[in-house]
């Protein structure tokens, strides 16, 4: 396929999803609404985390955490000063926090940046190490954040955690943002720096011999996907209206879940996290029936709340032993890919 | 801090340091042979406590031998682990057996809220009282509220005591296994180099599955100990424990097992001492091994007795 008939393509692509995105708003009712606005978080969220961890060979769990700074800071952002007056129970908020509410696209960007210059924190200690190291010092980093909020009443409203958050995050804030994470990453991952980063991962010793700093591209990498799950958290945390501080809600299982969505897609695919993040985010609302009573053979079976994490949790295990490049393994979406799944369809 | 204070948070921190030493014990011995991180060995010390609870309250057995039935079941759970999900991928680079073990642990997490609901239950009452007892040594009788108290003294609880003791047993015992049976010998041969001793001879997937086993039984011991100490069970408690027991294992040296001891017992007196000082940081103590971790991971990587890893290209 020719250069021009790809771009044409892309062309008419993006204001077809736009278009199909509008008509969802249109007809469909608020719950549906409320999912697709989710798909494009979780995908923000995935292809941060795959330019860390599928791109740059270096394994963080630390991604929560980011994410959770990220809704902390603009929840306190764009909240307004009464309402922060009347949440703020234990102790009082610490004073230029209590006094201003900005707008929610650059509570936004402030949340990332926030998120980018941990990352550089935590970073710059733990990419000294290599492997599984540097995967527990960040998921160690990530509960520390999480231990912090949870204690620093004055900032965070400890365990009670920030109630009644503006509800900003619709589907254009979350495809948007998902529609700028992607064309980020993807023109960072195709660029010099990109391949660098793909080297690094591929063989660190035979990178750094032929004179790439390893530190500095890893460094680099991570505190951009930071900035990103920095974005996806302010999104999450205004499209959850609540957060706090507990394991189920930025703990190490929001780090399982996007783990979970990039290895279903394939580590190393963007395209792939996103159709992780998509079908995570599908498939945790259609399975809800496995929670409630079923009628199994004439057995009446009460509701087990739980069941959806063990069959994903249970799915993750297979894919990873059975199946471990996942579903688009470390290949990217391409129109020629598309074409040629058809002509080999067809053929049959 | 006064002497007696001291003396308090040093047998209390001894106690809580042998239960991290129990539970890095099986992460420093699957990682001495596999190199991988077993996430899921915090949960299978969970899961433990989920069997000793419920040998007691649905089998209605006596608590020793409820106990018992527990830790060997742990070991089967760790051996069935093994064989289930990581015997598969053992050929698999390092970064996807890491993520399968996380994998296994989210598992067994959400098979406990599923088959043992999410909601915690109580671990009190299930043990004999004496347990939660406390000792006191010195101290001076004084009546308060027409009752005779002992007031001062030196006071600790006596699971402090028995966890030193089943602790220091069951190190004895681990030591007689390693150095002087013969799975103990392949064990030891395993962790050195697996291609060889396989050629010896040798089931090296055999020996792998015994040593999930053995250390999966010493983290369900040290579950059921954390248990009374801290009566609280639910699926995700075996995280923060697990989490500061593998510290101690970096702590330690990992791949070492007197290590793994040493790291446990000096992790966890320094955490109750820290405490003791500074009673408001006690929220922060979880937070605490985490720095340990990441200013040992940076300064030495190999900890107090491991050997540095070696590169070769």
């Amino acid at each position: 396929m020719k250069k021009r008939t790809r771009i044409i393509l892309t062309l008419i692509a993006l204001p077809s999803i736009a278009l199909l995105l509008f008509l969802s708003q249109e007809l469909l009712n608020s719950y549906y609404s409320r999912i697709i606005t989710l798909i494009g978080i979780y995908g923000i969220m995935a292809v941060s985390l795959t330019l860390v961890n599928g791109i740059s060979g270096v394994f963080s769990l630390g991604h929560a955490g980011f994410i959770a700074l990220g809704a902390y800071t603009s929840a306190l952002l764009t909240l307004s000063p009464e309402q922060k007056e009347m949440t703020f129970l234990i102790e009082k908020l610490v004073w230029p926090l209590n006094s201003i509410q900005i707008p929610f696209f650059w509570a936004t960007i402030i949340a990332g940046l926030v998120a980018a210059v941990f990352a550089f924190l935590i970073g710059w200690p733990s990419l000294r190490l290599t492997g599984d190291y540097f995967a527990i010092a960040t998921l160690g980093f990530s509960e520390i954040i999480r231990i912090f909020a949870l204690n620093l009443n004055s900032i965070t409203n400890g365990a009670l955690g920030l109630k009644a958050l503006p509800d900003h995050t619709n589907v254009w804030w979350a495809w948007g943002w998902l529609f700028v994470t992607v064309a980020f990453v993807l023109s960072l991952a195709y660029s010099s720096f990109g391949r660098a980063l793909r080297a690094i991962r591929e063989d660190r010793v035979a990178a750094q011999a032929m004179g790439i700093n390893v530190f500095k591209h890893q460094l680099t990498a991570f505190v951009i996907g930071g900035f990103f799950a920095g974005i996806s958290g302010s999104l999450y945390g205004h499209w959850l209206s609540t957060i706090d501080p507990r394991t189920n809600t930025f703990g190490i299982l929001l780090t399982f879940n996007v783990l979970i969505m990039i290895v279903l897609g394939g580590l190393g695919s963007i395209t792939g996290a996103i159709i992780g993040g998509a079908l995570f985010a599908f498939l945790s609302e259609w399975l809800r029936f496995l929670e409630g009573p079923m009628n199994l053979l004439g057995f009446k079976i009460m509701g087990m709340s739980g069941m959806r994490m063990l069959v994903f949790s249970g799915l993750f295990v297979i894919i990873m032993i059975f199946w471990p490049r996942g579903l688009m393994g470390r290949s990217e979406f391409s129109w020629d890919g598309l074409v040629s799944v058809f002509k080999r369809g067809s053929k049959r | 801090m006064d002497p007696k204070t001291l003396l308090q948070n040093f047998v209390n921190g001894l106690s809580l340091g042998s239960l991290y030493a129990l539970i890095a014990i099986g992460y420093t011995m699957v990682y001495g042979i596999l190199r991988l991180i077993n996430f899921a060995h915090g949960d299978i010390f969970m899961m433990a406590v989920y069997f000793a609870l419920f040998f007691v309250t649905l089998a209605q057995l006596p608590w020793y031998l409820a106990a018992i039935l527990a830790i060997a079941c742990a070991g089967l759970l760790g051996f069935t682990v093994d064989r289930i999900a990581y015997k598969p991928i053992r050929n698999a680079p390092r970064i996807s057996a890491l993520i399968t073990a996380i994998g296994v642990s989210f598992f067994l997490e959400s098979l406990a809220v599923v088959v043992f609901s999410g909601i915690p239950r109580s671990f009190r009452t299930i043990f004999p009282q004496l347990l939660n007892e406390m000792i006191i040594i010195g101290g001076e009788m004084e009546v308060k509220y027409g009752r005779e108290v002992i007031v001062g003294g030196i006071r600790f609880p006596v699971i402090s005591l028995i966890t030193l003791i089943v602790a220091a047993i069951a190190l004895v015992f681990l030591w007689w296994f390693i150095f002087r049976t013969k799975v103990g010998m392949a064990m030891r041969a395993v962790s050195l180099d697996i291609q060889t001793t396989s050629l010896m001879g040798v089931n090296v997937d055999r020996v792998i599955g015994m040593t999930f086993a053995l250390g999966s039984a010493l983290a369900g011991i040290g579950g059921i100990l954390w248990a009374i100490r801290y009566p609280q069970v639910w699926p995700y408690m075996g995280f923060i424990p697990g989490m500061k027991a593998f510290v101690a294992a970096v702590f330690g040296g990992i791949g070492s097992v007197p290590g793994a001891v040493l790291g446990g017992l000096i992790l966890g007196i320094t955490e109750v001492m820290m405490v003791g000082i500074m009673p408001g940081a006690a929220g922060y103590r979880d937070a605490f091994a985490f720095f340990i971790l990441i200013i040992v991971l940076s300064i030495k990587p190999s900890g107090l007795l491991g050997r540095p890893e070696i590169v070769k290209v």
